[in-house]
């Protein structure tokens, strides 16, 4: 005889630790597996898009810091080369190689909170996360030494970055990036081979390559599902031309490879930020540009490859002080929407985890 | 490095296979009347020189008397991208054709254009509000939109 079941809904959030913020999640459940789910977002929303218009360009540089908070590095370097573009503004060289070291710096803590909080959701409460947090917090130390701030920089500027870097600066970068891999080494001793992480992330909610593209998801989650495209090579913007990287696919498309991923991408950020530190020109950081910008009527579309992917900026200009429209492309939100399919069939308990290796920053979701 | 492809370009070709379908194009765009744009996008998609697979933005400007949807399109084959537009008239419900069945990706920011500048997409499977609230009064990215209330 077969038991009747009956479905029913179940909300996820909006305020649930494994949320990672304030995002709901209805699910519909058959018992434990899930039947339908429906992401709610907007808790966060603060309509940065439309206070922007009202702001001037310079102004809305901290506005950015906002979005995605645990990138902040990387939202302020897309909306400075957006504005650079329309306004055609140049930067010197010193300025770009400061640009390319801290978007990579960046891009490894924003990685390290990923996989902490990732570990987090499978179950390792506490104190995995504690070692990405020791690491991540020597990167907030060189941020803070360069803009003293540890979280919304505001570092960039148009035309280059706000401050030189410190005397001290380049000493605690090489013994960072020094130390780093055998940090990363360590890591991969506690947990790529941990049981529990196989067991319960291996084959677990499963991206195939097609729905990852039709779904126009970027960066790791692309990458994952093996598709090898990452922007700074495809399309290289500043001077990332220069350096000599590797692009990590894989291709299971499994929360362990969204993982993995991102393992190995953080090896690949300390040669770029290696290669940088040998080249680093003497010089300006700062080419000034107009007080009161008033880029030429038009519009741009600038993107860089942020930690979590394609970040764009659309900017519309009408020669006036204040951005005509300001829209973001938020790599986070638009990863989100496969997440449908990647949760159907599974138990409720891999939702968590799944919806953990996709490492959704909801500032940036709902912006 | 990603090429642009030219609106000037391709609006030839287009204008030969759908007469009468284009608005404007430039080097950096190409705008098509709305009643056009799915059959449009499903030939920039479908056409394996063009091959556009990718869509990576979404998102609508209020130029007054007209909404502009601008959509950003890329081929991961070829790496080259495309500035697609269309104009919506009409300020009580401007409707768009829905492009959820040809890329998923399609799926939140049509909902984020309909929450924020209230254009509706025909043929989206769940039309309604992404970041604002069901009860929600106005489209705050209109420009005749007020905060004051």
């Amino acid at each position: 005889m077969t038991l009747k079941t009956e479905h029913f809904a179940l909300n996820l959030g909006p305020v649930h630790p494994s949320t990672h913020g304030v995002f709901r999640l209805i699910a519909t459940l058959d018992g434990e597996v899930i039947v339908d789910i429906e992401p709610v977002v907007g808790y966060l929303h603060r309509g940065i898009e439309k206070l922007a218009e009202g702001r001037t360009y310079k102004e809305n540089i901290p506005f950015t810091d906002r979005l995605d908070y645990l990138a902040a590095m990387s939202n302020n370097l897309v909306y400075a080369m957006a504005v650079e573009k329309l306004a055609e503004i140049p930067v010197p060289e010193r300025a770009e190689y400061l640009r390319v070291i801290m978007a990579e710096l960046q891009r490894i803590a924003s990685h390290l909170v990923g996989i902490g909080a990732f570990i987090q959701d499978l179950g390792a409460f506490g104190t995995p996360i504690l070692y990405m947090w020791r690491e991540r917090e020597k990167i907030l130390d060189l941020f803070d030494m360069v803009c003293g701030q540890r979280l919304h920089y505001n570092y960039m500027r148009f035309g280059g970055v706000s401050h030189d870097i410190p005397d001290e600066f380049l000493p605690a970068l090489a013994k960072f990036v020094d130390r780093m891999p055998g940090f990363i080494d360590e890591y991969d001793q506690l947990l790529s081979e941990n049981e529990i992480v196989l067991v319960r992330s291996k084959g677990v909610g499963i991206l195939p390559k097609d729905l990852a593209i039709n779904a126009s998801t970027s960066g790791p989650v692309l990458r994952a599902s093996g598709v090898k495209w990452d922007i700074r090579r495809a399309d290289p913007y500043s001077i990332y031309n220069r350096f000599e990287f590797d692009i990590p696919i894989c291709t299971g498309g499994d929360s362990y490879d969204r993982y993995w991923i991102r393992m190995k991408e953080m090896r690949q950020s300390i040669r770029i930020i290696k290669q940088a530190m040998e080249q680093l020109p003497k010089g300006k950081v700062l080419n000034k540009a107009p007080l009161r910008l008033r880029p030429p009527a038009g519009e741009v579309y600038t993107r860089i490859e942020s930690p979590r992917g394609e970040l764009g900026f659309y900017l519309v200009s009408d020669n006036s002080e204040r951005p005509y429209r300001f829209h973001i492309r938020a790599p986070a939100l638009i990863n989100l929407t496969a997440l449908r399919q990647m949760l159907i069939g599974w138990k409720l308990a891999d939702a968590i985890i799944v919806f953990g290796s996709i490492d959704i920053v909801l500032g940036e979701v709902d912006r | 490095m990603t090429v642009a492809i030219s609106g000037e370009d391709l609006a030839v070709k287009l204008e030969a296979q759908f007469p009468a379908s284009i608005v404007k194009s430039s080097p950096d765009s190409l705008t098509v009347k709305s009643e056009f744009l799915l059959q449009v996008a499903w030939h920039l998609k479908a056409t394996p020189e063009l091959g556009f697979d990718y869509l990576t933005s979404i998102t609508a400007v209020d130029y007054g008397n007209y909404f502009e949807l601008v959509y950003h399109l890329m081929s991961l084959e070829h790496n080259h991208i495309l500035v697609l537009k269309t104009h919506c008239y009409g300020r009580d419900e401007p409707v768009a054709p829905s492009l959820v069945s040809l890329w998923q990706g399609a799926d939140f920011q049509e909902r984020e254009v309909y929450d924020l500048m209230g254009i509706r997409f025909d043929g989206h499977p769940n039309m309604k509000r992404l970041l604002l609230w069901d009860g929600f009064q106005g489209h705050p990215l209109r420009k005749d939109y007020s905060n004051d209330t």
